[in-house]
């Protein structure tokens, strides 16, 4: 069972680029239409889409040829004018199933409500690297554009013929073509009638630009909201096909066991009980969830323990083990440091540490795996369903084409549902059961066995010029990744580096991944050579920033925030920050207040400012926005995970805080629309901003310099 | 001798142990899946129901408890088709992003407006602390509470 126990690698950064246009076609398309029935499909080719999709160097590639060749299509046109969208991006609660039928209807000319997607289903939707990144708005949203301005073109096509008229000047809008000249027209219902029409994706075709939009850029409410609001919605953990039964994994006590002894008979001997025994994988599944515990607590194993690193120590260890290795990609040099550094009037050193902390999603990790004559079919809330259906198909010796993975929307993820390990569990008991077999994740087991974002130790060093100029700036991230590590400021001295450090507890992506981290440090870093100038925080930046689009989320937060502003009680402070990445542009600026005696710190209030291109839904995007403050408040204040002897000893709510309404303060959320610019991803980018501001107001407040993450796990005074 | 307990007005035999908590009956026997689990341990909210009409986490409580007091579910709530308040309230203030935390949320809120018909939002917050929200919808939630209630007043509920 190495989806387990397995020590994955660092994933400090992944991307994938836009679906090129497609080429060459070959047909496969009948059982398509076997399933959506006739109608008009745009299709692409699998192969090529993903030729422009990267990853990463140095963690596991997909290669050109591992690559399912089967074609997907990403629109179809029913009979009864029903739109079909297919992406294989999962919606975890980023609200991407409506804001793509939202592109999709605005480009195709249709009415919203006739869209429907088809998300993440590795047997009907296009290949996907998976829901990460930010790439679903800029990738998808404009290859669904691409696709629905070419079935327009398919449409007028048909409707010609169907006239026997040439194609040039017919109109396709309010999903009808129509010919200006007589007036006549034809739906697109009627136009896919009794069709099994087929289009390639066209190289070039014109897609709408964001200033003439209709129905994308509106505030629509998620599409299936009433499916939620009355629990009717099935996430994975709801499913039950016929003659399911429940099952459970028992768990070594630390990280690294392994198992020495074992014995299941009094397990095996109960009723209706399938007791798994593989490797270091000891599970059972049980017609019940009672029936399973009670059988998994039968078990009596013995297990070799391993010494671990400890939360205690755990900067220092990362500091001494950093490897010598550099990823080119991951390293920024220009000038020299030295000379920057000789020349400066004021210089700065400091190292900012980052703890470990947990996504917990609040629906644990859950599968439900069935075996039907050697193909397996799993249900699982995962970001990417293609790569967990080729870790099944690897892990279980069979093809790719046995594995069929569906996600339904799932109860969110924040970057912590890449792996596959409760569909590995599930459809391991499954096979030895004979039935469909559901594994959900235990609380404890989420915060335990899951992964985390990784710890770091971030050095900075730094020199000014005695007008508040940067002059030289040094930079070192060890092991927390290199997501947004460089710097926006301008400075002709540079040396940007990050330094991988293997891993001690199992780590990989997190919203914004490092770049919380590297803007904690950084924004952190320039509010002291602010204070060192003897400048204003926000003046400081400016003076040092020439990206124009900075400088006008900068200046909008600072504006609703009313910046500078004076102290009207004791205890109050006001910080600043601000960054980029993704594509999006970040400013935060952040009130607080020092209780004297308690040293407690209370948030007042947030003002953030935010834009990424052209806005797509603006009610979707601002619940982004305001979620990734909230979820920025729990990791800049007081979530950290702790472990000693490779447990985690606070693996529940009870101990591991998360943010809860009395932590959330008046919120605003400035959101800067760029109709002139392409959409960029909004799901990570407005965390980055939050710690750093909140760090800066509580020094603005106390003098108080915080250079960890979490900052005031027990309030100021113990900080 | 089975036990039987009373779900959204409907009574229903239980064969699970009478010490298994309420969640997992209602999971798994009833497969009224709209409660959820969240924590097991009655931090997280996500699995309140009504039990007599007071806001309970059904994984603390065992299933026997429950006999003899009437439960409501969030299945329970939406009559002839049209949804209560609250859960309009919800849907038109978009008080959701992965939507988990959703039904617990609802149930907490439909609690408090009927011992507190105009909560502010200080009291709201008071009730919903124990309620996680890990998209961080907070805000959203606490402005759908108080739209509810208004949606309560004018509807004489």
């Amino acid at each position: 069972m190495s989806g387990v126990t397995e020590r994955v690698v660092l994933e400090p950064e992944r991307y994938e680029f836009s679906a090129s246009p497609l080429h060459q076609f070959e047909l496969a398309r009948r059982d398509f239409f076997k399933i959506l029935g006739a109608g008009i499909a745009v299709f692409a080719i699998a192969k090529d889409a993903l030729a422009t999709q990267e990853t990463a160097p140095g963690h596991r590639s997909f290669h050109m040829e591992e690559l399912p060749k089967d074609i997907s299509a990403w629109l179809h046109i029913g009979e009864d004018g029903t739109v079909t969208g297919f992406t294989g991006k999962a919606e975890i609660g980023q609200n991407i199933r409506t804001s793509l039928a939202q592109t999709i209807a605005d480009e195709l000319r249709v009415r919203f409500e006739s869209v429907r997607m088809v998300t993440a289903d590795t047997a009907l939707t296009p290949f996907d690297m998976g829901t990460f990144g930010s790439r679903t708005t800029p990738t998808i949203s404009p290859q669904l554009r691409r696709v629905a301005s070419a079935a327009r073109d398919l449409l007028i096509e048909a409707a010609a013929r169907e006239w026997n008229i040439a194609p040039a000047g017919l109109v396709a809008a309010d999903a009808k073509v129509t010919d200006p000249a007589s007036g006549r027209s034809l739906k697109y219902a009627e136009l896919a009638r009794g069709k099994t029409l087929a289009l390639n994706l066209p190289a070039e075709d014109p897609i709408t630009p964001a200033s003439q939009w209709t129905i994308a850029g509106k505030a629509i409410p998620k599409v299936d909201g009433r499916a939620f609001v009355t629990g009717k919605h099935q996430y994975t953990s709801d499913l039950r096909p016929e003659a399911m039964l429940h099952g459970k994994v028992l768990r070594p006590p630390s990280f690294g066991a392994t198992l020495t002894s074992c014995d299941d008979s009094s397990a095996k001997a109960m009723t209706g009980v399938v007791v798994v025994r593989d490797a270091d994988f000891v599970g059972v599944a049980a017609p019940s969830a009672h029936e399973a515990q009670r059988a998994l607590d039968a078990i009596h194993v013995q297990w070799k323990e391993v010494p671990q690193i400890s939360s205690k120590e755990i900067f220092f260890h990362l500091k001494q083990n950093a490897t010598a290795r550099f990823d080119d990609r991951n390293r920024e040099q220009k000038g020299s440091v030295e000379a920057g550094l000789a020349s400066a009037v004021h210089r700065l050193d400091a190292t900012y540490n980052i703890a470990y902390i947990a996504h917990a999603p609040l629906e644990p990790r859950a599968a439900v795996a069935q075996w039907t004559e050697g193909k397996l079919t799993v249900w699982t809330g995962t970001q990417r369903p293609f790569a967990n259906r080729d870790e099944l198909a690897a892990v279980f010796h069979v093809p790719e084409s046995s594995v069929r993975v569906i996600v339904p929307d799932t109860g969110s993820a924040y970057g912590g549902k890449h792996t596959s390990d409760a569909a590995i569990e599930a459809a391991r008991l499954a096979r030895a059961a004979g039935r469909p077999v559901k594994v959900t994740w235990t609380r404890e087991e989420e915060f335990t066995w899951a992964y985390f974002r990784p710890a770091g130790v971030i050095a900075v060093k730094s020199g000014i010029s005695g007008d508040g100029t940067l002059t030289a700036w040094e930079f070192h991230n060890y092991h927390s990744g290199s997501s947004g590590i460089e710097t926006p400021y301008v400075v002709a001295n540079e040396r940007t580096e990050y330094h991988a450090v293997p891993l001690i507890l199992r780590s990989g992506s997190y919203r914004g991944l490092a770049a919380t981290a590297n803007h904690f440090a950084r924004e952190t870093h320039m509010d002291v050579l602010a204070g060192v100038a003897k400048m204003d925080p926000l003046d400081f930046r400016m003076k040092n920033l020439a990206n124009p689009r900075m400088r006008a989320v900068l200046e909008a937060a600072a504006k609703s925030f009313g910046w500078p502003r004076k102290k009207t009680q004791e205890g109050q402070g006001f910080g600043i920050a601000c960054g980029d990445e993704k594509g999006g542009y970040v400013a935060t600026c952040a009130e607080i207040a020092v209780e004297k005696k308690s040293g407690a710190i209370r948030i007042l209030r947030l003002v953030e400012a935010f834009e990424c291109g052209a806005i797509v839904n603006p009610d979707g995007l601002r619940n982004q926005v305001v979620g990734a403050m909230i979820q920025g408040l729990g990791g800049a204040l007081f979530e950290a995970i702790e472990f000693e002897n490779g447990r985690i000893t606070n693996p529940q709510f009870s101990s591991y805080r998360v943010p809860r309404f009395r932590d959330v303060p008046e919120i605003e959320a400035i959101l800067l629309d760029r109709k002139d610019l392409p959409s960029a991803g909004a799901g990570e980018t407005p965390i980055m901003a939050v710690a750093p501001a909140i760090g800066n107001a509580i020094f603005d407040a106390s003098g108080v310099r915080l250079n960890n993450l979490p900052m005031v796990p027990n309030g100021l005074r113990s900080a | 001798m089975p036990i039987e307990i009373e779900v959204n007005s409907k009574r229903y035999p239980v064969s699970y142990p009478p010490n298994t908590p309420l969640l997992y009956v209602l999971r798994d026997e009833l497969f009224l899946s709209g409660t959820k689990y969240g924590c097991g341990e009655g931090q997280c909210g996500a699995c309140t129901v009504l039990i007599a009409g007071a806001p309970r986490r059904s994984c603390q409580i065992p299933v026997g408890a429950a006999v003899g007091k009437p439960v409501t579910t969030i299945e329970g709530l939406e009559k002839d088709g049209r949804l209560h308040p609250v859960q309009q309230a919800f849907l038109d203030a978009g008080a959701f992003q992965c939507a988990y935390c959703t039904s617990g949320m609802i149930m907490s809120s439909v609690a408090l407006l009927q011992s507190n018909a105009n909560p502010s939002p200080a009291e709201v917050v008071q009730v919903l602390q124990g309620n996680v929200c890990r998209c961080g919808t907070h805000p959203r939630i606490i402005e759908a509470v108080r739209h509810a209630a208004k949606l309560l007043q004018e509807h004489g509920r």
